[in-house]
């Protein structure tokens, strides 16, 4: 990588993150709160890019992840007193990782086609179990709880305001998307690339392909667990709607917008999506999707690199 | 002793209902999943929209019946139509896609997913419609009046299925779509048109997915979601039975259906539901290539 390209891209990064850092001062609350709300969307599309980006396996189960991100979060707010931030991240990436390894044990055993299948319907048991067990999970209603305070413990600890939650949200994100990029760029990172591009040949090479994908696996559940726990926080409550698999099916196209393998691209992608969902329900109102479902078809015939796809390379090194 | 009493505990003649029950959702459900499979076998598509046109047939099923009055008009009417729209979704959205990562084909066909389901909901509306059976008699089984349309239901897909096998087998029209499913490039140097045996393909999936919407119609009422469970049964009833493999998805429809009937004697049905997880997570962890196939050697 050139030095050119290297102060580039963190000039951009730099950029960019100065831009949402900004942004809740200037942004009036409805746009502020849309603006969170990618960067929350953004975040568990970006782990499913490590998927399907970067290992070749499509997921179409990332709501399982997801939802019991939120649901573990739930659970530490309403049992544990006094409710706590940390524990309630803790209880969200352990649920979400715990369930992420449940299904890579039994999903990674199926390539392509069959992987995603397997992973929609995981994730759909995962649905019929929280909808049905009305007692532990609040069934159709779901949970709802108080937002616990901004703590590091033995630090600080303030109560959440609609900036500083975003701040949270974008310090989470931001953190995420260093710590998956260096994770991309290290041997294991390389070891999941070389999965996508020949699953063969890198068996042969002699990695245990096997353990990769379950790592792989888990750790996208991780940081989709942690996409689910910024939600949880940001709308209070854990609903079963978020586990059911259109959910999963929203994630995969965040991808496709935005431009698989780069990570940024998904958030990009979230934000497309969420924006043209803005602009149609004014006009289709609730039949947004009509619009979206046609634009996303065209997208995938025409333009299957994404909206980011052509600066892949880049976004890479 | 303890085993007697649970020998005697049994409810035999629940059974024997659930087991009728069983076959009836059995046979739809694996007129849904043949189409499935039909798709998937041949083309490497993965059709997410199948649910859709399972729920569209139905309604197609619904207008026509309310035109018409008939219900057997109405049957062959929607399998026509859905048929139609279903060759004119495989040349506008999965024909560009021939020759890409069949990955990309089940993205393009949630994106039809999503489309039509929300265009059904515009159209007709959230409140559910019903059909009314094509005759009402029953018969009398145990304590119960099972309607004889039911067992209609059971005999018609195993017609349809039947037919199209045979189809398969001996027609011309068969032999070209078995030989693309061999080897498309072989096939298209033998002079067949390929693209097109692609597209009749889907429009003949899409078709039987129709007619069981219709057939399925009467039993429970037609709404836009309807066709999301029946997706998600299918897909579990192809990997159980072997993607891509007719008879396995036949077998495994059955067996599917039979388990969950059973299983909800004793918990409510949509707990029973997860017995179909379950069969898949056995299936996956010991023969995951399916259960209704031969050993691979």
């Amino acid at each position: 990588m050139t030095q050119r390209a290297t102060i580039a891209y963190w000039t951009g990064f730099c950029v960019v993150l100065a831009l949402l850092i900004v942004a809740p001062l200037v942004l009036p609350e409805f746009w502020r709160r849309f603006l969170t709300e990618i960067l929350i969307w953004g975040l568990l599309a970006m782990s499913s890019d490590i998927l399907i980006g970067y290992t070749g396996m499509v997921s179409f189960g990332h709501s399982a992840f997801f939802g019991l991100g939120m649901y573990g979060a739930a659970a530490a707010l309403l049992t544990l007193t006094p409710p706590m931030l940390s524990l309630a991240i803790l209880y969200g990436l352990i649920a979400a990782t715990g369930v992420a390894a449940f299904v890579a044990y039994f999903a990674t055993r199926l390539r392509d086609i069959y992987f995603a299948i397997t992973t929609l319907i995981f994730s759909q048991i995962f649905y019929v179990i929280i909808f049905t067990w009305t007692e532990v999970t609040g069934g159709e209603n779901g949970l709802t709880f108080s937002r616990p305070p901004l703590a590091i413990p033995g630090l600080l600890s303030v109560p959440f305001t609609p900036d500083t939650l975003h701040w949270f949200v974008l310090a989470t994100v931001t953190a995420s998307y260093l710590i998956l990029r260096r994770i991309t760029q290290s041997p294991f990172g390389m070891v999941l690339q070389s999965i996508r591009e020949n699953e063969a040949r890198t068996r042969a090479i002699g990695y245990a392909v096997e353990r990769y994908k379950i790592a792989a696996v888990m750790l996208s559940g991780l940081f989709a667990g942690l996409a689910g726990v910024l939600y949880a926080l940001q709308n209070k409550f854990a609903a079963p709607d978020f586990v059911f698999f259109l959910v999963s099916g929203e994630v995969v196209i965040f991808n496709v917008m935005g431009g698989i393998g780069t990570l940024v691209g998904p958030i990009v992608g979230a934000g497309a999506f969420l924006l043209l969902r803005e602009a149609f329900s004014r006009f289709f109102t609730e039949f947004y999707l009509i619009p979206l479902g046609v634009i996303f078809i065209a997208m995938v015939i025409f333009m299957p690199q994404g909206l980011l796809g052509f600066m892949r390379r880049w976004l890479n090194r | 002793m303890a085993l007697l009493a649970f020998f005697a505990s049994i409810p035999y003649d629940q059974i024997l209902i659930q087991t009728v029950n069983g076959v009836v959702t059995g046979m739809i459900l694996a007129l849904v999943a043949s189409g499935l499979t039909l798709i998937f076998g041949i083309m490497d598509v993965v059709n997410f929209a199948h649910g859709e046109l399972f729920m569209l047939g139905a309604y197609m099923g619904v207008v026509v019946l309310a035109a018409t009055g008939n219900f057997w008009i109405a049957l062959i009417l929607a399998t026509l139509v859905i048929a139609l729209l279903g060759a004119a979704l495989q040349v506008t959205t999965l024909r560009p896609l021939i020759g890409r990562d069949p990955l990309t084909t089940i993205l393009a066909t949630f994106g039809i997913s999503l489309v039509l389901q929300n265009y059904a909901l515009w159209q007709f509306g959230p409140v559910a419609r019903k059909i009314q059976e094509p005759f009402t008699g029953h018969f009398t089984l145990f304590y119960l009046e099972y309607p004889w349309y039911r067992l209609m239901i059971a005999g018609l897909s195993a017609a349809i299925i039947g037919a199209f096998w045979l189809f398969l087998k001996y027609s011309i029209y068969g032999i070209w779509i078995r030989a693309t499913a061999q080897d498309r490039i072989m096939a298209q140097a033998m002079g067949i048109p390929v693209p097109w045996v692609y597209t009749f393909v889907f429009a003949i999936g899409a078709g039987m997915a129709a007619a069981s919407g219709v057939l399925f119609g009467p039993l429970v009422g037609v709404n836009h979601a309807m066709g999301l469970d029946w997706v998600l049964k299918a897909f579990i009833v192809v990997v159980v039975g072997g993607m891509g493999n007719l008879g396995g998805s036949i077998a495994a429809s059955i067996f599917i259906s039979l388990m969950e009937t059973y299983a909800s004697i004793w918990v409510s049905p949509t707990l029973a539901v997860i017995v179909s997880f379950v069969v898949l997570i056995l299936t996956l962890l010991f023969r995951p290539t399916g259960l209704f196939v031969p050993t691979p050697k």
